[in-house]
């Protein structure tokens, strides 16, 4: 090893290396090593596909409200189903879904991108998986025994407090939000460290991908905003299993409590599953017009205003509740300046495109669909932030069509475009160019017909939330069209699934880097190895692939355990060899553990006491340190 | 074209302390997440007070005595903290092993006289409002205390069973930052409990 220094790799070398590293880092075909395996890539398909069947089955839920509203007078459900439909609709789409699938691909791609060879903490992300994977199902169980919640996907007090929602649906609801919100706090913090410590050296935060950027701010957001909701989740749980008093205002407490602290997270919300899609569009627009991102320190700062500013914003929910006047105009003016550094980013993709020499294909699509909707889903929103507009919309479909352009267009689409653009890494092959415009123009298409006539019928002052409407308002055309166009949407994401299902098997194979892309995701196989990178990348610009061959790597991690490169937070410095920890089955024992105790709670108060203690124990197992004989082996030579 | 290796990384050392190393980075994402629970959890207490007069609506605040007994160990738990802290930093297993044992010993006694606070709160959960901040308040504070307790535990016992490696001691030396975090949250808390209530009477 002590050759001099620069050469170049070795071929007998590398084949010798990647053995001995596939040693290391795989993970083998037994159950037992599939439970324990914290390889972030495995961790995030698993999460990836997981939230993605959440999405279809919110879908499912989505059609079958839009099946009862196609006509006036329908009875195909009943008005308890129909409010646990559109409950489950929303709570899955953004709990199980839209936070999870974005956290899940960051998963995925930041280890990647940064050059490094695992995520931070990777029992702890494996940890973050099966506890919202337990969630999830323990949701939908409830959901299926008819037992699912019924008070909208924000649940206001008084309507879930122990009153008016009795029996044990919101205290479902409330749990999940507690699972799911673990889950994504753990893969925050894993995120932070990751892009902080492990970036490849050179990789200073001048040269970080805006993707990285993108996941740093939305990670800091997720620790500042999950914890208002874990948090007023467990106050009502407590109000309804323990007689606490919070949201109870004959003893002193008070319902808008709750509204605070849930739009303190659900405002954010919107931007945490945002913010991500910006990111990924950012990689999508550089690498399909071929240059560098036009104002590269302006888009990283309006990534980091953004972020700010939707912290200042989410008493525009509560206008109708009567705040101080000041306070209004305030919130006001805050909710329209936040359009302003989203329009400056739009403005520099369309820049770049512009100067650029773009290749219009899906991923691209998908990109330029997110634009067209997502500037007239802000359009809607400028609207809404006019207080007396918001009074007289407040809850009528045009807030429904609102926010879907928002959702949908700021984040589906991007994922989408996401999909076609990451798939080839994943999967070491290409989804089909054919089907993938079939499934953008039938999402786009279907998307519109869908949601743009919910505005004229919210104008014409039809109310969401409703299980059915008279015959003879003049509402029956449009809600029919709507009906068709979610059916359009239906057929396009079971395209996209067709598609994905078969370029698995015969998809035109990949290689490392078949669009040409300058992040280091692609600096590697696809699929790439257990072990990521077999040696370090040095980056030497802010388009680390596009820079003068040869590529530049460092060499001198062990490829006989497990260890990582931690550089220095700011420069990228190499600092450290860290040890990156083995599998453990523990991870998934504490899981289990935790949902036993959460789960436990909604039948026995005490349980909160008691059920604490299992989990103690597995984590003290999984946490228990290696002792030095075990280092002392390791490091020997 | 193939790489070229310009640079050999296996000299570099395999631990450090703490912002070089990634665990300290974890803990303090932990401290952050929890540093905002207990900030909203106080927002909500005076959301609380500003909705309801008096506070307490029956006038009697806790007791001050416990409470404060607790203040005063949990502040002068910081010396041996420190102590541990920088033993750790130095590497020395003796000093390290003394300092986590004492530790240990100050987090159970905290644990009794938190568990005897419970009762002087004059107040129980479900009485009203104010009753059900304190105990939330006080509940969380609790979690943390046994959570740093616990981990401590453990490093204890380890430290005896076995020699240490510097990973161990970046390991000790993050436990203490913890403390320092538990130690400090408190403060404000301790100041919502008890002597909010008696400048509102
Ligand atoms: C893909 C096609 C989709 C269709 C056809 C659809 C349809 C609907 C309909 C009809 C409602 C309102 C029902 C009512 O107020 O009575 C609704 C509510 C909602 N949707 Fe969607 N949706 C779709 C996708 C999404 C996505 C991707 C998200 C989030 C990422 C989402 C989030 C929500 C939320 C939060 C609500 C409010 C639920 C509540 O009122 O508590 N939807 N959706
Ligand atoms: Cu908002």
């Amino acid at each position: 090893m002590t050759t001099a220094l620069p050469r170049e790799a070795d071929p007998a070398e590398i084949t010798a290396q990647h053995a001995q590293l596939t040693r290391t880092w795989g993970t083998g075909q037994s159950l037992f090593e599939r439970l324990a395996t914290v390889d972030h890539k495995i961790v995030a398909r698993r999460y990836v596909i997981t939230a993605f069947v959440f999405f279809v089955l919110a879908g499912v839920l989505a059609l079958l409200m839009r099946i009862q509203l196609a006509q006036p007078d329908s009875h195909l459900i009943d008005p308890d189903r129909y409010n646990q439909l559109f409950t489950m609709h929303g709570t899955t789409m953004m709990f199980l879904f839209a936070v999870p699938i974005m956290e899940a691909i960051a998963v995925y791609l930041v280890p990647l991108m940064c050059g490094t060879r695992n995520i931070s903490f990777p029992r702890l992300n494996a940890f973050s998986y099966w506890v919202f994977l337990f969630g999830g199902v323990m949701i939908w169980i409830a959901f299926l025994m008819n037992a699912g919640p019924e008070t909208g996907w924000f649940s206001y007090v008084p309507l879930a407090g122990p009153e008016y929602s009795p029996g044990k649906r919101t205290d479902f609801w409330a749990q999940m939000v507690t699972f799911t919100e673990v889950a994504a706090l753990a893969v925050a913090v894993e995120l932070i460290a990751t892009i902080l410590k492990q970036r490849a050296p050179g990789m200073t935060l001048a040269r970080m991908p805006l993707f990285l950027w993108a996941m740093l701010v939305t990670s800091f957001m997720v620790i500042i905003a999950m914890p208002a909701v874990m948090l007023a989740s467990s106050f009502l749980i407590a109000d309804r299993l323990i007689g606490t008093h919070f949201f109870n205002p004959v003893e002193g407490g008070d319902a808008l409590l709750w509204q605070h602290l849930f739009w303190f997270f659900g405002h954010p919300e919107v931007y945490i599953i945002f913010l991500p899609a910006l990111g990924m569009v950012s990689s999508i627009v550089i690498t399909f017009a071929r240059r560098t991102i036009f104002a590269y320190t302006l888009m990283v700062l309006a990534l980091v205003t953004t972020g700010l500013l939707a912290f200042g914003l989410w008493v525009h929910h509560m206008f109708a509740t009567g705040l101080p006047h000041l306070g209004s105009s305030f919130y006001t003016a805050a909710s329209m300046m936040i359009a302003i550094p989203s329009g400056m980013q739009i403005f520099a993709w369309i820049a770049t495109l512009w100067d650029g020499k773009p290749r219009f294909m899906t991923p691209l699509l998908f990109v330029i669909g997110f634009i067209v909707i997502f500037v007239l889903g802000g359009l809607t929103g400028v609207m809404l932030a006019s207080v007396p507009l918001d009074l007289q919309l407040h809850d009528t479909y045009f807030v429904v069509a609102h926010f879907h352009y928002v959702l949908i267009g700021g984040a589906v689409f991007p994922l989408f475009a996401a999909f076609y653009y990451w798939f080839p890494k994943f999967t070491g092959r290409k989804l089909s160019e054919r089907l993938g415009r079939w499934n953008f123009w039938l999402f786009f298409i279907g998307f519109n017909v869908t949601f743009f006539p919910m505005h004229i019928l919210g104008l014409a002052g039809m109310p969401r939330r409703v299980y059915t409407y008279a015959d003879g308002l003049g509402w029956e055309s449009l809600n029919l069209l709507s009906t068709l166009g979610a059916l359009m949407i239906g057929a396009s994401v079971l395209l996209f699934i067709v598609n994905a299902a078969r370029s698995l098997k015969q998809g035109e194979p990949a290689g490392d880097n078949p669009w040409g892309a300058s992040t280091l995701e692609w600096a590697t196989s696809s699929p790439p190895p257990p072990y990521n990178f077999m040696h370090i990348p040095v980056v030497t610009g802010r388009e680390a692939l596009w820079q003068p061959e040869p590529r530049q790597v460092l060499e001198g991690l062990s490829p006989a355990h497990r260890e990582v490169l931690c550089t220095s937070a700011l420069a990228a410095v190499p600092d450290i060899r860290q040890h990156s920890a083995e599998p453990s089955i523990w991870p998934f024992w504490t899981a289990i553990a935790t949902a036993i105790w959460f789960i436990a709670s909604i039948f026995d108060a005490r349980a909160v006491l008691w059920g604490s203690l299992p989990v103690a124990v597995c984590l003290i197992a999984w946490m228990w340190p290696t002792p030095p004989r075990v280092l002392q082996q390791r490091t020997a030579p | 074209m193939k790489p070229r290796i310009v640079g050999d990384v296996s000299s570099l050392p395999d631990a450090a302390f703490s912002h070089r190393s990634l665990i300290w980075w974890g803990v303090l994402g932990f401290i952050l997440i929890e540093g905002t629970v207990f900030v909203l959890a106080g927002g909500a207490y005076f959301f609380l007070m500003n909705h309801s007069t008096p506070w307490p609506p029956h006038r009697v605040p806790p007791e001050l005595l416990l409470g404060t007994c607790f203040t005063v160990l949990m502040m002068l738990s910081e010396i041996p903290n420190v102590w541990a802290d920088r033993a750790a930093h130095g590497e020395h297993l003796r000093q390290t092993r003394i300092g986590l044992a004492l530790m240990t010993l100050i987090g159970l006694a905290l644990m009794v006289i938190r568990y005897f606070e419970f009762q002087t709160l004059n107040v129980s959960w479900d009485d009203n409002a104010y009753g059900s901040i304190v105990w939330a308040l006080l509940f969380l504070h609790t979690v943390h205390l046994v959570t740093d307790w616990v981990d401590t535990l453990v490093l204890t016992v380890f430290a005896h069973m076995h020699d240490l490696e510097r990973t161990h001691f970046s390991d000790v030396a993050d436990n203490c930052l913890y403390w320092h975090f538990v130690a400090i949250a408190w403060l404000p808390i301790y100041a919502l409990l008890y002597w909010v209530p008696r400048m509102m009477k």
